[in-house]
């Protein structure tokens, strides 16, 4: 079956836009297929700098011919309905509808509608069109004249041609026939814009991609990563370097060629003065170079790595050396930057915080600074920090905003913070925490360890969240501009992996009473009206990070429906007694058991309008069952609260364990809706006693099977 | 070039690299202006970009302009950053097909070898917020150093453009630095002589980078600043009503080009209390805002004048 080629040529793509692009123009072209019943057998998108291109291979030549009955009017019916039957079916006259004999309604029309196939090719020339017109790009723009007129084309970047052809492999191709806006397609494409600039002829892929090559286009993007990637680590080792690997980098770089020529420069060893970050982030962010690590040291060598876009007729020495030109001013501005970052303080920096909005309702970044130092103090003892080194830290930590480096590069923010911090011999926890409280970024991110970066980054994250959520400024669907969700995150995975109990709505209050509770009118607003809520966007965090980690999530909301959970460390020790619990015999049935009588005492409050609280009478048991779950029902009690105090959630699934057996034989003997109402009452008291005593644990109702 | 005469040689002349690139532009057939006798941020603000970017009709031209970024001063300490630099803009309307390429010659023209170095258009979306513009292109860079600006101006003023014009901006010092082989941008060579002869961008411009520097960052009358901002946008918008013909109808204005003037004084006077830091985070947004709404009724008014397009 006959494949498609489609190539889109234009003015330079930004990068970033192309993997999708590509990625759409497949999707759309083979959606598009499908829905018109051409089935094929596989497709490719490719992109380059200077063009979109698609293979599709396998099309049926013609689509298959649809045969159609639509029922009519009844014989003798109205003019009119006989009229738009003609008109609905395309039939010339009613001579050439069938009559369908029914005796009991009466004899109708018929029409008989065939719809042949069409042609792929006139399809194609249909769609593709279409398709060109309203491709999803990010941005796009109009350009030349036609961009004078309404309805003109809108493309990334002007679009020039259109190649379109369709056919099988052993015979000429069909041109695809459109025209967008001027444009028509055909099958002449250009090679690279500076080596092979020349018009190309292309009959499909295979001779497209190959004509292509041969003039020093390489199509394929994984090609030029890979050729990319392959001659920087070739050109490192040769001189005992090794290149510092950077897959965003290497996919921006790939997007930027049509032809990679990797090349290695050098700077002035001078410059390794500077700390190695600096140095990457110069090369990376503005000139879309690699750096080099001397394996020997584990640091940057004083080299770099380009990819040019061109064989140079000298080899690529001008290359070379208008590279190490713009790199050297570049580190020159660099070097100065942090020169002369390290001639001020970090302390005397702050006055400046004032002047400097954090966000309209929350105050200015001073004012946020004092908050967390007052709360780090605060939290410090809970976590097992010095005090004055929390205060001092969280003092610090934000002062590399101001400074000329992170203006720079603000990816540098925390860990310049460190580097000046120890520059002005601030103890090493300290300049730690200047960089480590902005940790956890993700759920992949490492987490602080020292207590003092601990200190800070709770004290950091949980004023951020207690300021947005006092001020109603929450996530909402996928908007968290000032990434609360990850704080929340942050924050649990701080406690939990650090193992520190801390009361949540105690910081919270802290948080709130420190820098927001009076408002403007001067009147004290009380941290309740909104804690419960942002307990439970924590409780939702927890719920989401226990689901990637593959454990039951469910049981969040069974620990958090007991009531007065805030502390995430023991919810989440819970949390995982409880799922261990459940996965036992013991576990599931006890569960079953307890929801059993759940269902059980809601039917029967419901029916008498009552609840069965309070408890039991031991004189109304009159089975053995009765008396033997009783004494669990109290053992168990003893046994689980003694253990939750204790917080050996362990021996309380063990304590529930053994209450099974009694509630087994309890459903299996006993009778709950005796005769005698008494009776009847005592036992629905009895089964609403398990339901209270497994609360120790959790609220197994909330529990899903 | 070869019937060049060394002095006249853009890889040894700075003004022989702008007179290289006048010559290359006129002989495609753009005007070739001269610069506009205000102070202005960049070339594009030069009504011959801002305003002819507007209306249907046909417009190719190319000029020096002086551009001023008080900011940007460094007391002539810094190789590269100055408050003073030219540019070198070209604006072709409708931008033609071929432009790239006519870009591509010119800096064939200035030396710049296409089959030695390493050019690339690296994506760069410009905008204005103080002209209410916008457009999508690129930054031309030639071997890492971004030499040239690009841009298919989508709006101007807060109007369409139709057609679309195509926009150049070289920086000519940068582009200077690069084919002359300097790392100091006072040190190139200005007029192309040797010896007693020879003068460079230093004896040309450095007294002037310290003494600005220190005007702009410290010295620079603030209060009249103030004082001149609200009468410049005053003057704009009194000039903008008066130049209505026949007063309410709105078709037709008189006076698009002097209210336009009082923008681009306006938008200076800003940029000059800035450097000074006088004007607040908050402040500063309102002030962008009040530019753009005189850069936009100025646009409005000369799309009704006979340049603009107006019947």
């Amino acid at each position: 079956m006959p494949d498609l080629l489609l190539e889109l040529f234009s003015e330079e793509i930004p990068a970033r836009m192309q993997a999708k692009a590509a990625d759409d123009l497949r999707r759309m072209v083979t959606d598009r297929l499908v829905a018109e019943g051409l089935v094929y057998e596989g497709a490719k998108a490719f992109a380059t700098p200077r063009r979109l291109a698609l293979t599709v291979h396998g099309i049926p030549v013609r689509q298959s011919d649809l045969k159609e009955e639509r029922r009519g009017p009844r014989v003798g019916g109205p003019d009119a309905a006989i009229a738009g039957f003609l008109k609905a079916t395309g039939l010339a006259s009613i001579d050439e509808a069938k009559i369908q004999r029914d005796p009991k309604k009466g004899d109708f029309y018929i029409a008989l509608i065939e719809k042949p196939g069409r042609a792929t090719l006139d399809v194609l020339a249909d769609m593709l069109p279409v398709i060109v017109r309203t491709f999803p790009w990010p941005k796009s723009m109009r350009w030349g004249q036609r961009s004078a007129k309404p309805g003109a084309l809108s493309w990334v970047r002007p679009l020039h041609t259109i190649t379109a052809t369709f056919g099988l492999e052993t015979e000429e191709p069909d041109i695809v026939k459109f025209a967008v806006d001027g444009i028509e397609a055909g099958q002449t494409t250009y090679g690279h814009r500076f080596m092979a600039p020349a018009a190309i002829s292309v009959r499909r892929f295979e001779d497209y991609e190959a004509k292509l090559k041969a003039a020093k286009v390489v199509l394929d993007p994984q090609a030029r990563k890979d050729d990319i990637l392959a001659d920087a680590k070739q050109l490192a080792f040769a001189q005992g370097f090794e290149l510092v690997e950077d897959q965003v980098l290497l996919d921006e770089v790939a997007g930027l060629v049509e032809w990679p020529v990797v090349l290695m420069g050098s700077f002035d060893k001078e410059f390794l003065s500077i700390p190695g970050e600096v140095i990457r982030a110069t090369i990376r962010n503005n000139q879309k170079c690699f750096v080099v690590n001397d394996p020997k040291t584990g640091k940057l060598t004083n080299k770099f790595i380009l990819t040019a876009n061109i064989e140079a007729s000298d080899g690529g020495k001008a290359i070379v050396a208008g590279n190490e030109r713009v790199i050297r001013a570049r580190l020159s501005d660099a070097k100065f930057f942090y020169e002369t970052d390290l001639k001020t303080r970090l302390e005397d920096r702050l006055p400046k915080f004032d002047n400097i909005v954090f966000h309209e309702k929350l105050g200015s970044q001073g004012e946020r600074i004092k908050r967390i130092e007052r709360l780090a103090a605060e939290i410090a003892p809970l976590v097992g920090a010095d005090v004055e080194k929390a205060k001092r830290a969280a003092h610090l930590a934000k002062a590399d905003l101001l400074t000329e480096v992170v203006g720079e590069f603000p990816e540098l923010q925390g860990l310049m913070g460190k580097y000046y911090a120890l520059a002005q011999g601030e103890d090493a926890a300290v300049a730690a925490a200047c960089e480590e409280h902005y940790r956890p970024q993700g759920p992949n991110d490492r987490v602080p360890t020292d207590p003092v970066s601990v200190a800070v980054a709770l004290a950091d994250k949980i004023d951020t969240l207690v300021g947005f959520w006092g001020h109603d400024e929450k996530p909402t669907g996928s908007k968290d501009p000032f990434a609360l969700r990850r704080a929340a995150l942050g924050i649990i995975r701080l406690l939990e992996s650090n193992n520190h109990r801390v009361s949540l709505v105690k910081c919270i209050d802290m948080a709130w009473n420190f820098g927001y509770a009076m408002n403007d009118a001067g009147i004290i607003v009380q941290a309740n009206r909104f804690s419960a809520d942002l307990l439970s966007f924590f409780a939702d965090r927890l719920k989401i990070q226990l689901r990637d980690q593959g454990a039951r999530y469910d049981l969040v909301d069974a620990v958090f429906a007991l009531g007065g959970q805030d502390d995430l460390l023991m919810i989440v020790r819970r949390i995982e007694a409880l799922g261990k619990f459940l996965d036992t015999d013991d576990g599931k049935n006890l569960l079953a058991g307890t929801k059993r009588a759940s269902n059980i005492l809601a039917i029967e409050e419901k029916r008498d309008k009552r609840i069965f609280e309070g408890a039991p009478n031991p004189a109304l048991y009159s089975l053995a069952e009765e008396k033997v779950l009783a004494d669990a029902i109290d053992l168990l009690k003893v046994e689980a609260s003694v253990a939750v105090m204790n917080e050996d959630f362990e021996s309380a699934m063990s304590a529930m364990a053994k209450l099974r057996p009694a509630v087994d034989a309890f459903f299996d003997k006993v009778k709950v809706n005796d005769d005698d109402p008494l009776v009847r009452e005592n036992r629905l008291k009895l089964l609403n006693e398990i339901r209270a005593a497994t609360r120790a644990v959790a609220d197994f109702s909330k529990i899903q099977d | 070039m070869d019937f060049l005469p060394a002095h006249m040689r853009p890889e040894r002349s700075f003004q022989g690299l702008i007179l290289t690139l006048q010559r290359y532009w006129a002989d495609y057939g753009c005007v070739i202006l001269q610069p506009y006798d205000m102070e202005v941020g960049a070339g594009t603000f030069h009504p011959a970009t801002t305003l002819r970017a507007l209306g249907p009709k046909r417009w190719n031209a190319a000029y020096v302009q002086p551009s001023r970024r008080p900011k940007d001063g460094r007391y002539g300490e810094n190789p590269n950053r100055l408050q003073h630099y030219y540019q070198f803009q070209v604006i072709l309307k409708p931008s033609p097909p071929d432009i790239q390429e006519l870009y591509l010659r010119s800096l064939a023209a200035i030396g710049v070898d296409s089959h030695l170095h390493d050019i690339r258009f690296v994506e760069d979306d410009w905008e204005s917020p103080t002209l209410g513009a916008w457009g999508l292109g690129w930054e031309c860079w030639c071997d890492g150093m971004e030499v040239s600006q690009f841009t298919y101006f989508q709006q101007v003023a807060g109007v369409e453009c139709a057609p679309v014009a195509g926009e150049l901006t070289y920086g000519l010092e940068r582009l200077a630095m690069y084919v002359q082989g300097v790392d100091r941008v006072y040190d190139l060579n200005f007029n192309g002589r040797d010896g007693a002869e020879r003068v460079t961008y230093g004896d040309v411009f450095l007294q002037a980078e310290q003494e600005y520097s220190r005007h702009n960052f410290e010295f620079s009358d603030t209060a009249m600043l103030f004082e001149q901002f609200k009468m410049a946008e005053e003057a704009c918008k009194k000039y903008l009503a008066a130049g209505w013909r026949d007063g309410g109808n709105r078709r037709e204005h008189l006076m698009a080009l002097p209210a336009y003037d009082q923008c681009i004084k306006a938008s200076h006077v800003f940029n000059l209390l800035d450097a000074r830091g006088v004007i607040s985070v908050t402040e500063r947004q309102s002030y962008i805002m009040r530019v753009r709404e005189l850069a936009k009724a100025c646009g409005e008014a000369w799309v009704h004048t006979e340049a603009g397009g107006a019947a």
